[in-house]
């Protein structure tokens, strides 16, 4: 029982300070925007979790369906549509389709050869993305627009200019993919996917089909990613190939490790040491990466199931 | 109409042949013992009954339906499951987990995301009934990679009879275990067979169990049938005690 009271502390804990964080941020030197990239990262990274953590399917490919959520988002409100809701549906579904379709054809791969294919699929998108500049501005990007205001009817909800507004828009976004997520995960389907990572052969013989079942869990992990990438956009009312990039999939997949792949949380947390990190070490030096890199090298040697886990371990003792 | 029927399997790896030929019969509510050497192709007939392997010929059929290149899930949709040489469970999940995710397959709740109470109660019944037949309630929640072997073979065997199995393959239930966990498994198998009415295939090593379990027999030796019959036959067999139980008295 105490495990399980300590699980809903630290569920109203992380949920206090996201609601929050516009308010303390700036009294610990931050500012919002640096709360809105946590949160829409730290979803990015949750989503690659649901997959490695849950799942037990490494992807290192990650980039290309939050890239094409962004890129969905942002080409939508520059040529079709100025609707911030209309963009962000559009993200979701150009990157939830590529991720369904191409989920057959990696589903049945496992291990490194998994990671391999999930990472050309990535680079092709990377490619289209940077070479077919008619379309979507090459290596210049998808600029010149901005996020919209949302209209409600009755009234108007100004994102672009408000940005504790936009936090909250987020940050909405955030808790209905976190909330489904953890629905999922305890449901019957979740823990068939925990079979999976914890004992592929046992849940084959039990009757799970697998593959097929890696393709679901796949496809649910692309789609709150294309939903961070669709945010990501109209968080820098910008895009460009780097978010499509496999170094970005690198990214997500760092910051799920040093949080903790385990914890549910942990991708969250993660993604806030890098992002703090990231942005108080880019004033100092253009080497920050480096020293992110030493971060991530000296967390999985000395603590292998990331920040969390230690914190884990240390209440636990 | 019998429920397994065997007939004339092979099984080539390169040009070794490992099974050549082997049938096999299994009445419903039987206890079938497969015994033989090392390298008797004992484990390499039952992959190839649990659809871990494709024969290279021969035909396997099972309830008059025949499921020789069938997937694997799909033989456990029918009603066969299996338990492995090598103990394969969920370890960081506890034991009630274990048996929980086993029963929702066997209900067919794989892909619901929502269950509603009463399925739920029903589960957590159901879970309950295992829990207790395989003698772990008093383990149910702690963590199956922690338990001691015997009870992660008894978790394993009962997450296979929780799936309401028509017949249960047991590779080597007692291999690699004391006289008492022996023992204890020996009567758990012997307890699902007699009240549960199972009908079960094992591979086993430890001549005791077999003799005291198994309604037939069948030796395997080279790939081939040796022999095939009660134990009181089995145990009066010459060629059997040769080729094998000679061997090892």
């Amino acid at each position: 029982m105490n495990a399980f009271n300590n699980k809903r502390a630290a569920d109203a804990l992380v949920w206090l300070a996201l609601l929050t964080a516009p308010y303390w941020m700036p009294l610990v030197g931050g500012y919002t925007e640096l709360g809105t990239h946590v949160v829409i990262l730290g979803l990015a990274a949750m989503a690659l979790n649901f997959l490695l953590g849950f799942t037990g399917v490494l992807s290192f490919g990650h980039a290309a369906y939050f890239g094409l959520g962004a890129y969905g988002a942002a080409m939508t409100i520059k040529f079709l549509v100025p609707s911030t809701p209309l963009a962000i549906l559009d993200g979701v579904l150009v990157g939830t389709v590529a991720g369904a379709v191409i989920g057959p054809m990696i589903a049945r791969l496992r291990g490194v050869y998994f990671a391999m294919c999930t990472i050309a699929f990535g680079q092709v998108f990377y490619f289209i993305a940077f070479q077919w500049s008619s379309v979507t501005g090459g290596d210049d990007g998808v600029s010149a627009w901005h996020r919209m205001p949302i209209d409600l009817g009755f009234t108007s909800i100004d994102i672009f200019n408000d940005n504790k507004a936009f936090y909250y828009l987020a940050l909405t976004m955030f808790a209905v993919a976190a909330g489904v997520m953890a629905w999922l995960l305890r449901s019957p389907f979740g823990r068939t996917l925990l079979a999976i990572r914890e004992n592929e052969r046992r849940a084959r013989f039990l009757g799970i089909p697998v593959d097929r079942h890696i393709w679901l869990s796949w496809v649910i992990s692309c789609l709150f990613a294309s939903l961070a990438g669709a945010l990501y956009a109209l968080l820098n009312d910008f895009v460009d190939p780097r978010a499509l990039r496999w170094d970005m999939s690198g990214t997500f997949v760092i910051m799920t490790v040093l949080g903790g792949m385990r914890n549910f949380w942990g991708p969250l947390i993660g993604a806030a040491i890098f992002i703090v990190l990231q942005d108080q070490l880019s004033s100092h030096t253009q080497n920050w990466e480096s020293f992110i890199g030493l971060f991530f090298v000296l967390v999985v040697l000395f603590f292998p199931r990331g920040v969390l886990g230690l914190i884990k371990r240390k209440t636990t003792q | 109409m019998s429920l397994l029927q065997v007939e004339n399997v092979s099984r080539h790896f390169g040009s070794l042949i490992a099974v050549n030929g082997v049938s096999m019969t299994v009445e419903p509510g039987e206890l079938r013992a497969v015994i033989g050497p090392n390298g008797a192709g004992k484990t390499t007939f039952f992959n190839m009954i649990s659809g871990f392997l494709t024969p290279s010929s021969g035909r396997i059929v099972f309830d008059g339906e025949d499921i020789t290149s069938l997937l694997p899930a799909r033989r456990v949709w029918r009603g066969i499951a299996r338990t492995f040489q090598i103990t394969e469970v969920f370890p960081e999940l506890t034991v009630r987990e274990n048996l929980r995710i086993a029963v929702e397959v066997a209900s067919g709740y794989r892909l619901k995301a929502w269950l509603s109470s009463a399925a739920d109660d029903e589960v957590k019944a159901r879970v309950v009934d295992v829990l207790t037949m395989g003698g772990l309630a008093d383990k149910a929640d702690r963590l199956v990679g922690e338990l001691s072997h015997g009870d992660q073979r008894a978790t394993e065997i009962m997450m296979s009879v929780a799936l309401k199995p028509r017949l249960l393959l047991l590779d080597e239930p007692t291999a690699g275990m004391g006289d008492q966990e022996t023992y204890n498994i020996t009567q758990l198998i012997r307890k699902l067979h007699k009240d549960q009415k199972l009908s079960i295939v094992l591979i086993e090593h430890d001549m005791r169990v077999v003799f005291h379990l198994a309604d037939r027999i069948m030796v395997l030796a080279e790939g081939a049938t040796l022999a095939e019959g009660t134990p009181k036959e089995i145990a009066a067999n010459e060629s059997v005690q040769n080729a094998y139980l000679g061997k090892a008295a």
